[in-house]
Order: structure tokens, then C-alpha cells, then sequence
């Protein structure tokens, strides 16, 4: 279910002195089953584009395709969008507000209109991609759960809607390491067990360079860089300027390059920059 | 959609009714709504319409959002003048039906659309040119006297500080914990009345946690810096009146003379 977004221009309160500009011709493809990172700054509007693409945000001007059908027309199925292009916003726990698990994540295929099976199959399957318990939900209260967990059930309020495409807008805000990358690996079961095309929304390189497939750079409500992590790492003078840095190992590889260290610029893990390091150091020896 | 809504809203600007010290502007107004009432003839309306117009002018604030204010009371202003057109009693002009069209009836029907309409656009400018911390300092200030008789100025100026603060906070939380349940297909546009009041319970229940949670973590971080109310408390801006307020007064001493001379005639 390919996504094609051509060029999008949308203006916060157009036609009052609070006028400002969030997206500036915007233009993006994204294929079947690809895993995107969204990077950008506090208001650099990759917020207000994710809410494009399940129609909650019409574009002043420009078209969106989603699976070929323009879904910036007038009479849409935007219930059918919204089942298709999961989006879980930023803090998404905020948007409990059920007594039991089980009946928030519920919500949305209750909205959808299933049977109450099918409902019970998709809740059941929810909540095991993000590994919480089925009897448990029942019984406990969302709001008795830690901040790390209850951000868990609002996904899963998410993806009880089956979408092919999940957009996750911070994901990892607020929570402590440990929570960070519990979730991020379960991001990333997400797209490798379950097929999901997933969009993840961050400001950090460093999360999203070890995930995803292609990054997706934002600044000022333009999409500035494009590529694979080690294409977009390249443009590092471009992302120090707009303020994003790259991740620490990549930085450390630069470093060393420009003290005359031949080894690759292009790493992106720890793992890889050991290696890289040792076949220097090893290299050198046999000098 | 939500943020559309235009309570009270300011319009920052640098103009002389901006900068007039909030106490004469808030005086000023309840002036203005007096006089509105003391004025018994149209042709003592002439004075006070030529001042409005002068002060929106001077104020820079566009046409557009002074009439934006009239709009959501057009239906109460036409139901007052159908009101006194056809219920007030006196000498019959014309009759539809059981209906009687009095000539008195016309006239308070006219007094009473040109009074609401000049009420309104007089006490928008106040809101409009007056940031809301400055009218609360105004309000404090003027409701300082009545300490004494234990009316406690600061604490409520605090709070309606407080309550303004946080509508447009509470807005964008309206509007971001809508669009995620809408995200989970919630439908908040359509179906009749009592499923629409049902429909809302999504949005209601997080907006009540959240700002319960918010109201906690002010009141925590106001305790951290010591705050204690009122007593001997100083301030950053103090107000000042200064000679354009004395002008301002002038002008209002000025307005009221017209419209008590304009009964005479």
C-alpha cells in the first residue's frame, strides 16, 4: 500500500496575524513494507505531516495517494484511511480512558463496527505484539500500569485497528533507557514479524539510525535529505547545521578520518566501528 | 477546527489604547456601558459612536474582529428587537395578525439593537488591546480597597491569571487528545444528541486527568518558589497612570457630559 505525498503546503490559521507556515512543498513516496525514520526539530513539522497522511489535517494545497486514491478530496472514507494508516501519537497514554485494558484497546474496532469476535481476536492479537496479557487486561485498569507499559496498551489501542501502515510520532519520549529500547525493539518486531510499514517519528539519530531502512530529514517545513542512514550520515555538515548531529560512533569515525585515520566514515553501530577500528589497527601492523 | 474558538482574545499591538493603564481601561468601560444606558434620544448616539469608531481606529485592531465579535449575539440581537417591536404597547402603526407594530415599539426596538451593538464592540475593544495578565493586575488593583472588608483581591486575580492561562493550553489538549481518538476511528461530528454526549466520554476523561495532573504540578512548582499569596507581594510591572490615561479620562468625563447634556434637548 504505497503512500505518495505531492507536494503538500499547509498554513497554521491562514488569514489571521497568527498565520505560519508548517509545511512547504512537501513531496515523499513511501513503499510496501519499508521502515522510514522521520527526523526533525521541535517545529520542523514532521508532526503536522504524519497527520496528513491519515487525514486528520487537510493541506492548503497538494495531494496525498494512499494505495492511489486521493485522500485529500471531499467525500473520503476517512474511517477506511484511519483503519489503514495507524497513527499513535506523541505520549499516547494521554488519550486513555477506559476502566479496563481490554475495553480501551477495544476502542478502535469497536469504531470500526466488528463483531464482537473479531473484536476479541484483534484485541487478543494486539496486545500480544506488544507483549502485554490478555487476562490481565480484563481485570486491570489502564491507569494502574507504569508510564512505559501504558504507553504499550495505547499502541496496541492502535494496532487492535489492524493498520498496514503504523506512524509513530516519538515513540520513545519520556521514558527511561530501558523503556526507550524495549520499545523500539518491539518497533522493529513490528515491521520484521508482522510485515508493517512503519513510520517512526523522532528527533534522535541515534534510535532511529540502528532501525530503519531510509531516514527522511525535515527542517523548517521542508523535507531536506532523503536517503538509506549511511547516505543521509554523509550530508553530516547538513545535519550539524540544521542542529540534528549524527550518532556518536558516526561522529568518532569523522573525527578519527580527519586526523588521517583511514577508516570507513559510514558506520553507524558500535559494533561496526569496532570492527572498522581493529581491521585499522590490524592493517597497520602488517605496514 | 477547536482552535478557531476566539474567547476574549488579545491582539497584541502598540497603540495609545494599548498602552493605556489597564485600571482606566476597565473604568472606562463600565463608563461606557453606563452612558450607553443614561442616553435617551438617537441624536445623543452620534457623540459615543464617533468616539468607538475614533478608538478602533486609533487602536489599530481591524474591522474584522470587531464585527467577528457581533456575530455569535446576532441571534440575541434580533430576538430583542423583534421582542420590543411587537410587545411594547402605544399607538399602532401596523398589524400582522394578532401581531401590533407600535410606534414606541420601534423606537426602544432601535435603542436596544444600537445599545447591545455598541456594548459589545466597547467592551471587545477592552479585551482586545488589554493582554489578560495586564486586566487581571488592573482587576486586582481596582478590587484592592475592598481588602479590608475581607474581599481577597489578589487570590482571585491569581486565579482568573491561572484559568486564562491555561484555556489555550487546554485547547490544543482538546484538540490533540481528539485527533488520537479520531485516529482510532471516535466519530465526534455525527449522530443525535444523546450519542454525541456519549461519544464525548473519550475525550472528556483524559482532559479531566490531565488537568487535574496539571493543576498538581502548578500548584508543586509554585509551592518550590515559596509563593504565599498576596501579602507584601511586589511586582514586576507596576502599573503607572501617566498623561495619556489623564487624556483617556478626559475623554470619558467629555463623553458622559454629551450624552447627559443630550437628554436636555
Amino acid at each position: 500500500m504505497p503512500i505518495k505525498v505531492d507536494n503538500i503546503t499547509y498554513i497554521y490559521m491562514k488569514g489571521t496575524p497568527f498565520e505560519s507556515k508548517a509545511l512547504d512543498k512537501v513531496s515523499l513516496d513511501i513503499e510496501d513494507g519499508e521502515f522510514i525514520g522521520l527526523i526533525g526539530h521541535t517545529g520542523s513539522g514532521k508532526s503536522t505531516l504524519v497527520q496528513h497522511i491519515n487525514g486528520l489535517l487537510k493541506p492548503t494545497s497538494g495531494k496525498i495517494y494512499i494505495d492511489g486514491v486521493d485522500i485529500t478530496g471531499k467525500d473520503v472514507n476517512l474511517k477506511a484511511i484511519r483503519q489503514k494508516v495507524g497513527l499513535v501519537f506523541q505520549y499516547p497514554e494521554h488519550q486513555l480512558f477506559e476502566e479496563t485494558i481490554y475495553k480501551d484497546v477495544a476502542f478502535g474496532p469497536k469504531n470500526l463496527e466488528f463483531d464482537e469476535n473479531t473484536i476479541d481476536s484483534r484485541v487478543r492479537k494486539a496486545l500480544k505484539m506488544v507483549g502485554l496479557d490478555y487476562e490481565e487486561s480484563k481485570i486491570k485498569s489502564p491507569f494502574d500500569l507504569s508510564g512505559g507499559q501504558r504507553r504499550r496498551v495505547a499502541i496496541a489501542g492502535v494496532l487492535a485497528m489492524d493498520p498496514k501502515v503504523l506512524i509513530l510520532d516519538e515513540p520513545t519520549a519520556g521514558l527511561d533507557p530501558k523503556g526507550r529500547d524495549s520499545i523500539l525493539s518491539e518497533i522493529k518486531l513490528l515491521h520484521d514479524k508482522y510485515g508493517k510499514t512503519i513510520i517512526l517519528v523522532s528527533h534522535s539519530m541515534e534510535d532511529v539510525a540502528k532501525l530503519v531502512d531510509r531516514i527522511i530529514v525535515m527542517n523548517e517545513g521542508k523535507c531536506v535529505l532523503t536517503g538509506t542512514p549511511r547516505e543521509v550520515f554523509k550530508e553530516a555538515d547538513t545535519l550539524i547545521n540544521i542542529g540534528l548531529g549524527i550518532p556518536q560512533v558516526t561522529m568518532l569515525a569523522r573525527k578519527l578520518r580527519q586526523k588521517g585515520i583511514n577508516i570507513r566514515d559510514d558506520v553507524l553501530t558500535v559494533q561496526e566501528a569496532k570492527r572498522e577500528i581493529i581491521k585499522y589497527l590490524r592493517g597497520k601492523k602488517h605496514d | 477546527m477547536i482552535k478557531d474558538i476566539t474567547i476574549g482574545q488579545y491582539l497584541p499591538g502598540e497603540s495609545v489604547v494599548h498602552k493605556l493603564d489597564p485600571r482606566v481601561k476597565i473604568m472606562a468601560s463600565f463608563v461606557f456601558i453606563i452612558d450607553l444606558f443614561i442616553i435617551n434620544n438617537f441624536l445623543g448616539y452620534i457623540p459615543v459612536f464617533l468616539f468607538i469608531a475614533s478608538a478602533v481606529i486609533i487602536s489599530k485592531i481591524p474591522f474584522k474582529y470587531i464585527f467577528k465579535g457581533l456575530k455569535p449575539i446576532l441571534a440575541i440581537i434580533i430576538i430583542t428587537a423583534l421582542i420590543n417591536i411587537f410587545l411594547t404597547t402605544g399607538t399602532v402603526i401596523y398589524s400582522i395578525g394578532p401581531l401590533n407594530i407600535t410606534r414606541e415599539g420601534v423606537k426602544l426596538a432601535g435603542f436596544m439593537v444600537i445599545r447591545l451593538i455598541l456594548l459589545i464592540v466597547g467592551t471587545s475593544l477592552l479585551t482586545l488591546t488589554t493582554s489578560p495578565i495586564s486586566l487581571t493586575d488592573g482587576i486586582e488593583s481596582l478590587l484592592s480597597p475592598f481588602k479590608r472588608i475581607g474581599v481577597p483581591a489578589h487570590e482571585l486575580a491569581m486565579m482568573m491569571t491561572i484559568a486564562l492561562r491555561f484555556i489555550p493550553t487546554l485547547i490544543d489538549e482538546t484538540d490533540k487528545i481528539m485527533k488520537a481518538q479520531m485516529a482510532r476511528g471516535a466519530d465526534f461530528e455525527s449522530g443525535n444528541l444523546i450519542k454525541r454526549a456519549k461519544n464525548l466520554v473519550p475525550l472528556l476523561v483524559p482532559l479531566f486527568i490531565s488537568s487535574f495532573r496539571r493543576a498538581d504540578e502548578l500548584a508543586l512548582a509554585m509551592e518550590a518558589r515559596c509563593y504565599r499569596g498576596g501579602v507584601n507581594r511586589t511586582r514586576m510591572k507596576q502599573l503607572k497612570v501617566e498623561r495619556r490615561d489623564f487624556a483617556a479620562i478626559a475623554v470619558m468625563v467629555l463623553l458622559v457630559a454629551l450624552s447627559v447634556l443630550s437628554r436636555f434637548i
